[in-house]
Parts: C-alpha cells; structure tokens; sequence
C-alpha cells in the first residue's frame, strides 16, 4: 500500500481504447443512453396506462351500476316482496341470500379451517400434496361444473332447494378458504408453538388455545371474502334453487329460494323494462354489499396485522 | 380427536373432487355412450330432434378464452410491474385494492353492464372502427345490429382476467430479489432493461401459470358471457358475430329442458369442461411447483 | 470535513497527554457541523513525513457536508471527504456507522429506498451526482458496484458478463470482451471451458469474482465494492484481494470493509466511520491507511484499530 505507482503514467495495458468515452464529462446521458432511456419511459407509460385502464374500468363498472341502481332504490324496495317477477322489492332476494351464504359459510369455513390445520400440524410430505392439489383443482372447477355436480346430486330427485345452492357455494368457498387460512397459519411463529409444546400442553389443546387465535384475523378475513365471492354466484341460485314458489319473503332452505344475483339474471334475461329498472337496483344492492365487506375484510387486517405485528 | 376432525376435512376435499366427476360423467354417460367423441366436433345442436354437438360451443368457448388470453396478460403483467417496480407506496396502496376489486364484481352485474353499456359501445364505435382499419382480415367482419357478438363476449372476459394475472404477476415480481435488481441497475441498466433481463426471465414460468389460472377461469365463465354473446347457432369467421359458449349454453338451457338426453348433453358440456378446467390446472400448478412457488395457487 | 481530513490530523499531530485527547474530542464535536465545510488542501500536502498517497492525484469524488437520512431517521452526519483516483480507499468502521450508506449514495443506489433524502454535495469529476439534469443510469454505468452477497444473474456464465455490454450497445467482439472481463477477475482460467453453464453453480468465491467481472465489463470509472469479501472463505478472500490490486492501475475502487486486516492490506487511504453520541453514523478520521493504523490522531479510531488487532 505504500509502493505508488506514478499517479501521472498512463495505465501500462495493451487493451483496445475504453469504452468509457470520457469520466469527466457531464453526467447526461451518454452514447446509446438516450435512446434506452425513452425506450425504457415508454414501456414504463404502458405500465402506467394498463393500471389506469384497469382502475378506469372498475370506476366506470362502479359508476355504471351505482347512477342507474340509485334511482331504483328506495327503502320499499328493499323491504317488500315483488308484485309480479321483475316487479317492485326485492326482500325475498335479500333474505335469500343472506340464508345461502350464510349456511355455505357455516360449512366452509369449519371445513377449510381443519383443513388448513390438517396441512400445517399432521399432513406429511404425501398426503399434504395430495390435500393441497385437491384444493387446487376445487378452486379451478368451474362453477357450472360444481352446480351441475349438486344438481345430478340432489336436485334431480330432490327438487330445489336453497340448501342445494349453499352445498354448492360451500364447495366454491372451501379452497378459498383453506389455502389462505394456511397461509395465516404459516406465519404464526413455530416459537408460540413450541412454547406450547414445552409446557406439556397436548396437541390440540396447543390448537385452539394459541394457534388458532393468533391467526383468527387472517382467517376472518379470508372467510368474508369468501362469502363476498359465493355472495355473487348465479349459476349456483339458477341450477339449484330457481324454481320457487311464490313472491314472499320465506326463511326455510329445504324449500327454493331466490338470491340477489339470480334476481338479476332473470331480470336481464327477460328484457323488459321494469326488470331491467329493478335489476339495476338489485346490482347495486348486490355490489355494495360485496364492495363493503372487501373494503371491511382489507381493513380488518390490516388492523389485526398491526395489532399483532406482522 | 382433532387429528381425526383434520384428516376427515382433508379427506371430504378428495370425495368432493371424485363426486363431481362421478356425477358429471354418469350424468353425460346417456350422450356419450351416443355420441361418443364426435360429440366434440360436431356442430348440430337440436334438442327436440335428439341431435347434440358441441363443436360450435368449443370453438366459441377458445375464441372468447384465448382473446381474453390475449389481451390480459400483456395488461395484467403490465400492472403488475407497475404495482410491483414503478408505482410509489401511497399509490400502490390504493391501486392495488382497487384492481382486487375488480375482480370481486360479480360476473351477473358485468353481463348486465356489458349487455347495456358496453355492447352498444362496442357495436357502435369499436367494432366499425376495428373493421374500418382491419376489416380485410375476415374476422374483423361487419358490425351487427346488437355488439352482442363474441368479441364483446371476450372484452368482458379480459376484465375479469386481467386482475388475476395482475395480482398474481405483482406477488412473482416482488418476490423477486432486491440485490438482484440493484446488481443489474449497478451495471447501468434502464428500468425496463432491469425488468426485461433479470425480473421476467426468473418470473417467467410464474407469469405462464398465471395466465393460464386466467384462462381457466374464462374457459368456465358462464352467466357474464351468456348475457353479451348473443346465442346463435352458427360459425362465423367474423369475431363480430355472435356464438355461444360452453358454459353460457348449460345456463341458457338447464331450466327448459326438452327431454333427458338433453339433459345428458349437457352433463357432456360439463364433461368437456371439467376436463379442460382440470388440464389447465394441473399444467399451471406444475408449472409453477417447478418454479417453487407454492403460495401462487392461493388465490 | 475539518473532521475528516484536516481537523484531527492537525490536532492529533501533537496530542500525546490525555488533556489534550480530551480537549480533541471537545473540538470534534463542535466542528462537526455542516457550516465548517470549508474545501481542506490537507490532503493533498505533503505530510510531515513525506508524500501522501492521495499527492497530485485527481479527485474522483468530493463529498461536501453530505448527510443521509431514512425518513426521520438520521444514517449519516455531514462528513466532507475526498476520494482520489486510481487508489483504493477503503470505508471501516463498526456496523450501522453509515458507510454502506455512503457508498451506496456515490451511485444513487439508494434512490430506491423508501424516505432516503441526501443533503450536501456529491461531486463526481466536478458534476454534481444529484444535479437536477443527471441521468442515474448513466451515473451507474460509470461507477459500478459490487455487493455483499454475490447476486450472480439466473444465467449462464458468459450472459451475466454479456448482459451490460449488450445493453450498451458494445457487441462488437464481444467474445474478447467477455474473455478479457473474466482474465481481469482472475476467473478465466476456472470457467473458460463452461461458459454456457448456469453461474448460480459456481462456487460463492468464483460467483463474486463473476460479479466483479460482470462489473468491469462495461469499463467504467469507478468501482464500489460493499464488503465484497464477507460471505467468503479465506482463499476466495484472498482472490480478491489480489484483484483490486490488479485492478487498481485501471479503476478507482472505494470499498467498505469489516475486516481491519483487509483494509490494512489492501487500501492506500482509509475513513474511520464510527456512531456519534446521538447513534448517527460519522466520519471520524481519514487519512493514508498507515497513518490510520499506526499513527492514529483520534482516540476513537486507534481503540478501534487496535482493539481489533488484540
């Protein structure tokens, strides 16, 4: 370090000129650079554009359905049973609704919850992958697929009926379900566990006292975004639990129910105005309520995520 | 005991797998064993004449997937690297939700805002421009009177893609790691060279199993593209005709049944279905397992 | 900047009872402020004993009062510090103490970090780094980097050297120029017979003298080299060690480095960083490696050379 070569020679080296042209100059953009540079805004303004066209489409979609449906709604409109199909209130639709998600969640999320826990605590290498490629091929069955399978299954012999349409939707809602309780689950720390382990806590009692709770957000929320997402099927309700008797409000799920989307459909499928008026109106019953409960589960986790300090 | 609970959950995942295709195939079993394989390309489709083919829905079912192919991966894996690589945080925070959201609209509300909104957008200025500028290509034909047709059939596919491929590009492209984006700019490299040498080539695979997760949803998709195809009976060169798909035709006709081999006809549809659903999982989740990417499929 | 070149060194010349050590350490905390940058010619005078290794050299980098901050938190009080070239100056000190930062902050690698704000003035041959009309890619393609871990590219070995050169628009003979960046890494001889294969199979060692060779493909100006030794065994350190000398007469190389042995052996000038009272990185003593480490004229750089020595 203390031997120094003259500062002033020039590097003793056979090698052809620098590609460097010249260090002191001004630090713009040199040689080829201005034209990589413009290449390189371009291809980020196409970025930029498709996430624009993107969020453009969903306020257009949004807007859409909110200024026609807006008109259409009205406090009666929710409350009281249509006259005639495709006329007047929608509350049997409502009802409708709440009762088939309502009974797919009470199936789906226990399911998926053991299922979940299954992968984490007792799967081995084998019947993991089995299990999780059983989930994934239920997540890509398409739902006419999954509707038609409760429709040989039931409703052939049975008839409609809501609780045919809550199976269905069940089976749509279990891989949601389960994969990302799984992924909460990753995260609670093996720490926890084995402090649990260390204090001779059996196994499932380690489950539902510590594992479980800690990861009780992540699984809310992947629960309500389930049920948002089952909330809007149609092939289901149409399959499944269209042929109902009467206009009235009824809460029994052994006998057909109708349900907000399929309300929709029927109404577009007819063509006539008063339906297409009431299924503006019923769209955006529909949407806000699977918009609010998005918008809910995002900030619910981010909360619990807070909270916890993941 | 709670080994038990788990292993049954596990185990009814397996049944519900196994029952859907046991009540599909016994359910078609009436058409298949008439029809056989011809079913898949032949094109008559008469319910009261007991003739059923479902070439014409197939053909109609790629054309729609593969142009909603088409269009969502580019725009998807553009968004993607735009949330991941472009976008500053505070915009990330609120563009992202928003492009998840999109995917949470139901497919019923986007039938209805493509049968009365976008058709008559489409009928009246993107399709006669389309064939104004393209028109000596035979499937930019002539406009019809609704724009309900197979093209407008595709656009509303490509809006339910494209947040797929978007959300799951942007989680590969994050994944991606930092000190290999910054030993590539250290180099002096642009962003786009950034993302072109070093971002997609180690996303690659990822980015294919996305797409393909896209196009087995549009492959199944049935209420959104039921309203804005049109029906019809007939093969058209033209994109701007209208067609029916697969799946908009169990929906279009389970309620009015003409007899029980329709009824197995359609089970067939559902065959067809099911067996394009489960080969282009299994492609994607293969794909992807040999990128090691196992948190992907989640979704 | 009195601090890091001037100051202490003037004081320290004389300093040999512990009232003057502490009235030093008085003095430093009172010049650290970033109102004392007045540009110092110390440097570049002849020492006491002789010539510095810094005498008649250009200056690459002069850095005035500049001081980096994450968000709220402060990384790096204003140092002012010269970086001469064609020599190795080597950036030592305990960790958190700024000088990855400061590195990092030569070529705008920092840019990207979320809340980094620099104030000062980097110059780079006169221009300033953060100038408004300055373009950053080609700031990088004049100083290269080399990180801590070696981050080979997921391609084959000849790629990753191929990579810059081709984006550059240098593919003439461009099987030389991969040929000669990997003779001038030391690691031809090792790979020439499997230029196709994936670099991720090389060895740790071999992979960060493939990242060296990646970075003088491209010939630039300067070479930041952060810790490039670290995740490396004693033979593979060794390497590079040689390297840099062999490097030296073509390139101005700043390196940051744990290890005192390293800097000892390798660098004609070093900066001692070290955390101030408010546990904010800070320049404490720069001057020619032998004087650093023999004649230290700060109490805190010689506990920290020596303590390192046992």
């Amino acid at each position: 370090m203390s031997a120094l070569p003259d500062p002033t020679a020039p590097p003793m080296d056979d090698r052809p000129a620098s590609s460097l042209p010249d260090p002191t100059a001004p630090l713009t953009a040199s040689g080829n650079l201005r034209r990589r540079a413009a290449v390189s805004r371009l291809l980020e303004i196409v970025a930029t554009g498709s996430a624009v066209l993107a969020v453009g489409v969903f306020c257009i979609v949004v807007y859409a359905i909110a200024s026609r449906g807006a008109s259409v709604l009205s406090f009666s409109f929710l409350t009281t049973d249509p006259s005639a199909p495709g006329v007047g209130g929608i509350a049997p639709a409502i009802v409708g609704t709440g009762v088939i998600v309502a009974i797919a969640t009470a199936i789906a999320m226990p399911l998926g919850v053991l299922v979940a826990v299954y992968l984490i605590e007792f799967a081995g290498r084998r019947s993991g992958r089995v299990v999780r490629t059983a989930l994934d091929l239920m997540n890509g069955l398409p739902t006419v697929v999954v509707a038609l399978m409760v429709y040989g299954l039931l409703v052939v012999d049975h008839g409609d009926s809501a609780i045919a349409a809550s199976i269905a939707l069940a089976i749509i809602m279990l891989p949601l379900i389960a994969r990302s309780s799984h992924q909460v689950l990753l995260l609670v720390p093996g720490t926890l566990r084995e402090a649990a382990d260390a204090l001779g806590v059996s196994r499932w009692r380690a489950v539902l006292g510590v594992v479980l709770p800690s990861a009780l957000g992540g699984i809310v929320t992947a629960t309500i975004l389930a049920a948002a997402r089952a909330a809007g099927e149609t092939v289901p309700l149409l399959f499944l639990t269209s042929l109902v008797v009467g206009n009235t409000v009824h809460v029994n799920p052994l006998h057909a129910m109708y349900g907000m989307p399929y309300v929709v459909f029927q109404d577009l499928e007819s063509g006539v105005p008063s339906g297409i008026a009431q299924a503006w109106g019923t769209a955006f019953v529909l949407m806000a309520f699977i918009l609010a409960a998005n918008v809910g589960a995002r900030v619910f986790l981010a909360r619990n995520r807070s909270r916890l300090g993941l | 005991m709670l080994y038990g609970l788990c292993a049954v959950a596990g185990l009814i995942t397996m049944v519900v797998i196994a029952e859907v295709v046991y009540q599909v195939v016994s359910g078609a079993s009436p058409a298949i064993s008439r029809f056989g394989l011809g079913f898949l390309w032949h094109s008559t489709w008469k319910p009261n004449f007991f003739v059923f083919g479902a070439g014409e829905m197939l053909f109609a079912t790629l054309v729609t997937s593969l142009m909603a192919l088409a269009l969502a991966t580019p725009i998807g894996v553009s968004i993607g690297l735009f949330l991941s690589m472009l976008a500053p945080r505070g915009i990330r925070g609120v563009v992202g939700p928003l492009i998840e959201m999109l995917a949470a609209i139901p497919s019923v509300i986007l039938g209805l805002w493509g049968v009365i909104v976008l058709a008559p957008f489409v009928q009246q200025h993107v399709e006669p421009w389309l064939h104004g500028v393209l028109g000596f290509i035979p499937i930019f034909g002539v406009a019809q009177t609704t724009g309900l047709s197979v093209f407008t059939a595709g656009l509303v596919l490509t809006i339910m893609v494209v947040p797929i491929v978007a959300s799951l590009s942007r989680d590969l492209f994050l994944s991606v790691p930092r000190e290999l984006q910054d030993g590539a700019a250290a180099l002096g490299a642009t962003r786009w060279e950034v993302i072109r040498g070093v971002v997609l080539p180690s996303t690659s695979s990822g980015v294919i199993a996305a797409a393909l997760l896209g196009l087995g949803r549009a492959l199944g998709e049935a209420v959104a593209v039921a309203a804005v195809i049109g029906g019809g009976s007939a093969l058209h060169a033209s994109l701007f005709q209208p067609g029916t798909t697969l799946a908009a035709r169990l929906i279009d006709e389970i309620t009015s049944l003409d007899n029980k081999l329709h009824l197995a006809a359609l089970f067939y549809l559902a065959v067809i279905l099911l067996v394009i659903g489960v080969l282009t999982n299994l492609i994607a989740q293969a794909i992807a397992s040999r990128l090691g990417n196992q948190t992907m499929l989640a979704r | 900047m009195t601090l890091g070149d001037g100051g202490p060194i003037t004081l320290g010349e004389g300093a040999s009872s512990g009232t003057e050590v502490v009235s030093r350490r008085v003095r430093i905390q009172t010049t650290a402020r970033p109102q004392t940058t007045t540009p110092s010619q110390r440097a570049t005078s002849p020492d006491r004993d002789g010539a510095s290794a810094a005498t008649g050299r250009a200056v690459v980098f002069d850095a005035r009062g500049v001081s980096v901050s994450y968000g709220a938190k402060r990384a790096l009080a204003p140092i002012t510090m010269k970086i001469y070239r064609n020599l190795i100056t080597a950036l030592i000190g305990p960790s958190g103490c700024g000088k990855t930062t400061l590195l990092r902050s030569l070529n705008r690698m920092n840019d990207s970090v979320p809340g980094f704000k620099l104030e000062g003035q980097i110059l780079y041959h006169g221009h300033d780094v953060y100038g408004s009309a300055v373009n950053r890619v080609e700031v990088r393609r004049r100083i290269g980097m080399v990180f801590q871990k070696p981050n080979p590219f997921p391609k084959s070995i000849y790629d990753n050297i191929a990579w810059a050169p081709r984006n550059l628009g240098l593919k003439q003979d461009l099987d030389e120029r991969v040929e000669r960046a990997l003779r001038d890494a030391a690691l031809w001889d090792e790979v020439k017979d499997r230029l196709r294969d994936p670099a991720l199979g090389l060895s740790g060692g071999q992979q960060q003298r493939l990242c060296i060779a990646r970075a003088v493909a491209i010939e630039p100006d300067v070479l930041l080299l952060d810790e490039p030794a670290s995740a490396l065994d004693p033979i593979s350190t060794l390497a590079i060690e040689e390297l840099m000398q062999a490097l030296k007469p073509r390139y101005t190389i700043v390196i940051v480095t744990h290890n005192m042995q390293q800097a000892a052996r390798t660098a004609d000038r070093t900066a001692f960083f070290s955390l101030d009272d408010n546990r904010v990185g800070t320049l404490i003593e720069y001057d020619d490696t032998e004087k650093i480490f023999m004649r230290p004229a700060d109490t805190r750089t010689r506990d920290y050379v020596t303590g390192r020595f046992g």
